[in-house]
């Protein structure tokens, strides 16, 4: 099982590589510098693929939360009452305590992406608009949101008394931050009704654009899953020998 | 369901007993509010704070309601009553019921005591029927989501840091039309200009009612 | 005593496995009481005796396992399991600033309570909580607390009795209430389960007696089959430990 893992993030990793050489062809040499913006609007191909990778990493979060949850309440039904949907009901719940490590393992990586995302954001943003913030542009307002609902889910964890409840919260944390989100994305373009500003590229785009963007979002998301495929064998090595110190 | 609104009742009751005996949360958090209000006049100056009136009020009123939550449940949580809740013949989202109307019923006494003394020191207009409205929706909204997430902070670590982290991310929208929505209250404008702001309230209100009395059982059973 | 048999099971634990992370509290533990019956739990720190009244008590979802309390099943209606059990353990679960009356009309309103104030004097009477009834729980003396806490633990008539060691938060006179109680409700065919520290406490009120240790019921045996001095032999055998 877990060289399979181990064989199939390497693959991925290999993938990936091959993917970035080419997207950062695409976007260093092949794709023409905008009109208007200029050679800093090549960030583009990086700070998109972020933000795409943040909100994947959110769902994962999201159906991870809400399996663990439903692994949890599943706990002592007995299989003569369920005998159809019991196949996989069976299968959540041996997987309980995976679900968790997915949904934690999505938050690790997804934090860096949105990081990630707010920084490239910021440093597109200083030179086309000439500032190093705007609340005005709702995707940027929302982002923002997003990275603070991650920090909470992470610090629930860690500041939790055990580690199981730390897992139910942080649950808990993510389903509800889900359905926020929205909610913010709803207020924030309301309230943008108001003051139009800046916005991130609302025109179309040109064909090498298009390329380049796609390539780059493969490449990056590839690489999202090999390293979310590491991390949850990291995470699991140090569940097997936490429970091996422990007994 | 009339015995589970019964129960309901008899939290709800519980905790306002307790409360007006010790007077609690209904001293302490109204004169936080306040203050919050008067530093804020001195941050800015008087006349463009008038501009940011309505800002000023759910600043305080939201700093008032996480105080109050955190308050509330803290006491819980060191009498260990809510274990006590627990091994009473009711499902868990009656609890999470009884509790929230608890935590409503405070921060709308906050409020009543704050915002007339808010429209005294901002000379604004002293009654409006659309602010009634538009901070009961809103102090809803606190109370889901507030009962939810004092329940997870108050068995953390850092219970007084945890609640804000969690809290202010997500009652986000909920603040931002309150803002609104007050704002063109105050400015004289009609009840259509801002329904779109209530309607998100509502929309906001019910959907996390329901999933937080959904999930409060993971919260509280070990 | 032992026609018992055709009693129903009051409580009919299969299995059960309570696990908090990589520790395992109860590691499929099987346990039969039968109505009637007063059962008495004996064994270590840290076998998981709290751990059982606890998820007896529902205020904790097991790991694994089937439990059935008064025949209702813990998973499907543990809102019924609850109507019919009564706890007394270390935590007296009572309202600080709330009144003796307050307290136990609040629990009788929540476990649905006929006619509450006729039993709210009842139980006030009988555990000669009388004359502080309208005070504040905070002004109330230790030994008054206990007592109004096992009378929150019977207000509601219930069928089984959960005990997490109470002898240890009790003073003689909530104490000899205490036996009381159980003595009334064994006499009415009521079944009491109790964890103990004390292997003589254990043999002098039950009709039964099990050991606990290593997260399963390793010993049960009927305490007329047994006197002190073979219990203390037998415990140590399976514990280790000498009481």
């Amino acid at each position: 099982m877990k060289e399979n893992r181990v064989m199939r993030s390497n693959i991925l990793l290999v993938v990936s590589f091959v993917l970035m050489i080419a997207s950062l062809y695409l976007v260093f040499v092949y794709v023409p510098t905008e009109k208007e913006m200029g050679i800093v609007q090549r960030i583009f191909y990086l700070m998109v693929p972020m933000g795409w990778l943040a909100i994947l990493s959110f769902h994962i979060v999201f159906i991870g939360s809400i399996l663990y949850l439903l692994a949890l309440s599943l706990t002592m039904l007995k299989r003569k009452r369920l005998s159809r949907c019991w196949k996989v009901v069976s299968y959540l719940r041996k997987r309980e305590r995976k679900w968790d490590t997915l949904a934690y393992c999505s938050a690790e990586v997804g934090i860096v992406c949105t990081t990630l995302a707010l920084i490239t954001g910021s440093i597109w943003a200083k030179p086309i608009w000439g500032v190093w913030w705007t609340w005005s542009e709702p995707r940027l307002t929302a982002t923002l949101v997003l990275w603070l609902i991650y920090l909470a889910y992470l610090m629930v964890r860690s500041f939790a008394t055990e580690e199981s409840r730390g897992a139910r919260f942080a649950a808990v944390v993510g389903i509800i931050g889900f359905i926020d989100i929205p909610f913010v994305i709803l207020a924030t373009t309301l309230w943008r009704g108001l003051h139009p500003g800046p916005i991130i590229f609302a025109g179309g785009l040109a064909p090498p654009m298009l390329l380049t963007l796609l390539i780059s979002i493969a490449a990056y998301t590839v690489l999202y899953f090999s390293l979310l495929g590491r991390r949850i064998g990291l995470r699991e090595v140090g569940t097997e020998i936490k429970k091996l110190t422990h007994d | 369901m009339n015995k589970s609104l019964d129960k309901v009742f008899a939290i709800l009751w519980k905790d306002i007993l307790s409360e007006l005996r010790t007077k609690d949360v209904i001293i302490s958090v109204p004169v936080f509010a306040l203050l919050v209000i008067v530093i804020f006049n001195f941050a800015f100056e008087p006349d463009r704070v008038r501009l940011v009136a309505s800002g000023v009020l759910w600043v305080a009123l939201t700093f008032a309601g996480v105080l109050g939550l955190s308050r509330s449940f803290a006491v819980e949580k060191d009498q260990g009553s809510l274990e006590g809740l627990m091994l009473c013949p009711v499902g868990r989202d009656v609890i999470y019921f009884g509790k929230m109307l608890g935590s409503l019923t405070f921060i709308l006494v906050v409020a009543i005591i704050v915002l007339p003394i808010f429209f005294i020191l901002f000379n604004l207009p002293v009654f409006k029927p659309e602010l009634v409205l538009i901070v009961f929706l809103a102090t809803i909204g606190f109370a889901s989501v507030g009962t939810l997430f004092s329940a997870i902070a108050v068995n953390t670590k850092a219970r007084d840091i945890m609640l804000p982290i969690l809290f202010f991310p997500i009652m986000a929208p909920v603040i931002i039309s309150a803002v609104k929505a007050t704002e063109l209250a105050l400015a004289g404008e009609s009840w259509g200009s801002f329904s779109t702001w209530l309607q998100v309230m509502v929309a906001f209100d019910i959907i996390f009612l329901v999933v937080s009395s959904l999930v409060f059982e993971f919260i509280v059973e070990e | 005593m032992d026609g018992s048999s055709c009693q129903p099971l009051a409580v009919d634990i299969q299995e059960l496995t309570k696990s908090f992370g990589n520790h395992l509290a109860l590691k499929g533990l099987d346990l039969k009481v039968r109505k009637g019956d007063f059962l008495t739990i004996v064994g270590p720190n840290g076998a998981g005796k709290t751990t059982l009244i606890k998820v007896l008590a529902t205020t904790m979802r097991p790991s694994s396992g089937s439990v059935q309390v008064a025949g209702f099943d813990l998973k499907e209606n543990p809102v019924q399991v609850r109507c019919n059990i009564g706890i007394v353990s270390h935590h007296p679960f009572l309202y600080d600033d709330l009144t003796s009356f307050e307290n136990l009309k609040f629990y009788g309103r929540m476990y649905g309570v006929p006619d509450l104030e006729e039993r709210i004097h009842t139980v006030a009477i009988r555990f000669e909580l009388i004359p502080r009834l309208h005070h504040q729980v905070r002004t109330l003396s230790r030994g008054l607390r206990q007592r109004l806490s096992i009378a929150r633990a019977v207000i509601h008539n219930p069928r089984i009795m959960l005990l997490d060691e109470p002898e240890s938060g009790l003073d003689q006179h909530a104490s000899a209430m205490l036996q009381e109680t159980l003595d009334a409700m064994s006499a009415e065919e009521g079944t009491i389960i109790m964890t103990t520290h004390s292997l003589e406490y254990g043999l002098k009120v039950g009709n039964r007696v099990a050991i606990l240790t290593g997260g399963k019921i390793a010993y049960e045996e009927s305490t007329q089959a047994l006197n002190l001095d073979n219990l203390r032999e037998t415990y140590y055998r399976y514990t280790g430990t000498r009481r």
